[in-house]
This record gives C-alpha cells, sequence and structure tokens, in this order.
C-alpha cells in the first residue's frame, strides 16, 4: 500500500457507524436505546472519578495502603466499579515520579478518567515516552530534578494505571472535595503534578 | 527476530507531542458505545478488536482517526464472526447513503 491520502473522508466512517448500528439493531443484537445509555454512562465517566480516589488516599492512610495493594478492590469500595480489569495504582514520592502510556495502542484507566485526550494516542507521545520521559515531561511543562527518578508504566488491555500524585504543600486541613478539586487529570497521567494556587 | 508490528511505536524516534484535543462528536462515542456493549455481551473480545486494527495497511494505520480505526475494526470483527456479512453491510451503506442525502 504506497499510496497515501486515498482513504475516504471522514463522512464514510460516520456512515459505516450508523449502518453498522442499523443492522445489529436489526439483526436484535443490540437497541438503540443500549447505545444511547452507553454514551451516557460513558460522558458520565470524568476524571473527577479519579480525583475523588485520590483525595480519599491522600486523607486515609490505611485506604491509601489498600489502594496501592488492589486498585481494583478499594475502587470499588468507593463504589466506582472496573469490570474485568487489573487497576494498578503507582505512588509519586519525593524519589520517584510515575507516568503512564499505552505504546501499542490507547489502553487508559477510562473508568475513572473517561475517554483519553487525542494526545495520549498519538505516535508521537507512545513512541517518545518511554524513550525520554524526562523532555516530553518537560515539553509538558513539567521539570523533574535530575535527582528524581521517573518510571514509565506502560499499559495493556487487562493491566490499567493510574498516577497518585503526591499532596502538595499548602493543603493541610483541606476537605477531601476541595482536595479533589486539585487533582487535573494530567495529574493521574503524570504529565502534571497538583498545583495550589498562591495567595 | 520478529520484526516490530507497524503498531508498536514504543521507543522509535518522533516530534514533538502536540497536546490535540477534541470533543468527541455523537457518531465516535456511538462507536465507543457499541464496542462496550458488544464486549460485555460477550459478542466479541478485545483482542479481536486490537488484532484487526494492526492488521489496517501502514497507511491506513497512520492516516484513520482514532474512531475512523475503531469502527474498520469493529467491522472486520463482526464479518470474521459471521454477525454480519460484507454484503449486508454494504446494502445497508447504501440504504443509509440515499437516505442521508
Amino acid at each position: 500500500m504506497s499510496e497515501q491520502g486515498t482513504y475516504k473522508p471522514y463522512a464514510y466512517y460516520e456512515l459505516m457507524e450508523t449502518s453498522l448500528r442499523e443492522l445489529l439493531v436489526e439483526k436484535g443484537i443490540i437497541t438503540n436505546e443500549q447505545v444511547n445509555a452507553e454514551v451516557a454512562a460513558m460522558r458520565a465517566r470524568t476524571p473527577e472519578r479519579g480525583a475523588r480516589v485520590v483525595a480519599r488516599a491522600w486523607v486515609d492512610a490505611a485506604y491509601k495502603k489498600r489502594l496501592l495493594a488492589n486498585g481494583t478492590a478499594a475502587c470499588e469500595e468507593l463504589g466506582l466499579e472496573i469490570p474485568g480489569l487489573h487497576l494498578v495504582v503507582v505512588e509519586n514520592t519525593p524519589q520517584v515520579h510515575n507516568a503512564i502510556v499505552c505504546t501499542l495502542c490507547s489502553c487508559y484507566p477510562r473508568v475513572l478518567l473517561g475517554i483519553p485526550p487525542d494526545w495520549y494516542k498519538s505516535r508521537n507521545y507512545r513512541s517518545r515516552m518511554v524513550r525520554e520521559p524526562r523532555a516530553v515531561l518537560a515539553e509538558f511543562g513539567l521539570r523533574i530534578p535530575e535527582a528524581v527518578q521517573i518510571r514509565v508504566h506502560d499499559s495493556t488491555a487487562d493491566m490499567r494505571y493510574l498516577v497518585l500524585p503526591m499532596r502538595p504543600q499548602g493543603t493541610e486541613g483541606w476537605s477531601e472535595e476541595r482536595l479533589a478539586s486539585i487533582v487535573t487529570r494530567d495529574c493521574m497521567i503524570g504529565v502534571a503534578v497538583p498545583a495550589v494556587a498562591l495567595g | 527476530m520478529i520484526e516490530r508490528g507497524h503498531h508498536d511505536l514504543g521507543g522509535l524516534p518522533a516530534d514533538k507531542i502536540e497536546r490535540t484535543e477534541h470533543d468527541y462528536p455523537q457518531w465516535e462515542r456511538r462507536v465507543d458505545a457499541m464496542v462496550q456493549l458488544l464486549r460485555s455481551g460477550k459478542k466479541i473480545t478485545v483482542d479481536e478488536l486490537r488484532k484487526n486494527i494492526e492488521a489496517l495497511p501502514p497507511a491506513a494505520y497512520d492516516q484513520l482517526s482514532y474512531y475512523e480505526k475503531w469502527v474498520s475494526s469493529l467491522t472486520q470483527t463482526l464479518i470474521q464472526r459471521g454477525i454480519i456479512t460484507t454484503e449486508e453491510l454494504g446494502r445497508k451503506m447504501e440504504e443509509v447513503e440515499r437516505r442521508v442525502r
């Protein structure tokens, strides 16, 4: 396949989606109601879910221990079902910074963070994150000191990772809800760290 | 030595990361939804979907958007499973095209 750019435009695949769905509905395999319900459920899966898990781990040492031992079970404690997946939570410390990638495709803790951003699935992120993470993180505006080790976790279809960021200074006495508000999606991918606004 | 698959990108030289994001249109969300439903209904497996994405010709792998790859792979998987046929899909696509144009 040497020619480039001969594929049919975007609309073709949208047509494929509609046709496939109508065919499956006619055959009684799925219903439109099920599809719509699934779309709605997916919209409800946002990074706020992951942030809840992180905030709980920050305020409850026993929970954090359980989370690091078995991410799937600890999320289920909070009512976040992770069907059929092994969730591994990796903790940032003053010595180690963690980040996640899927070099082979786009595996991502969708149950906790929603659909991955485009850049996570991009060729450039997938290729470079495992080879030169320090440079990649710097491009994201995150400068990791040389003395801190960087661990990059390559996800698979069955095993997903979530980064547990360090709780920033200046958040003493904060409620779990307020803590969750500073935990962004990128913090849980490991391309950012939580920041506390000054003043 | 086994040759590296076209999808196997880890460690290869590449350019600066463009931090693009887009709000997924409804049809892309429905592709995702169908995949989840068919997986939970045990009609297809995630491994088949991956295999069929990885089997895309390299030019298609590079040029198609994420959900374009997914819907191509899902279609291929359903044909391989015998759940739909190429003829049925072709007829349906013509029918839908006539309706929407």
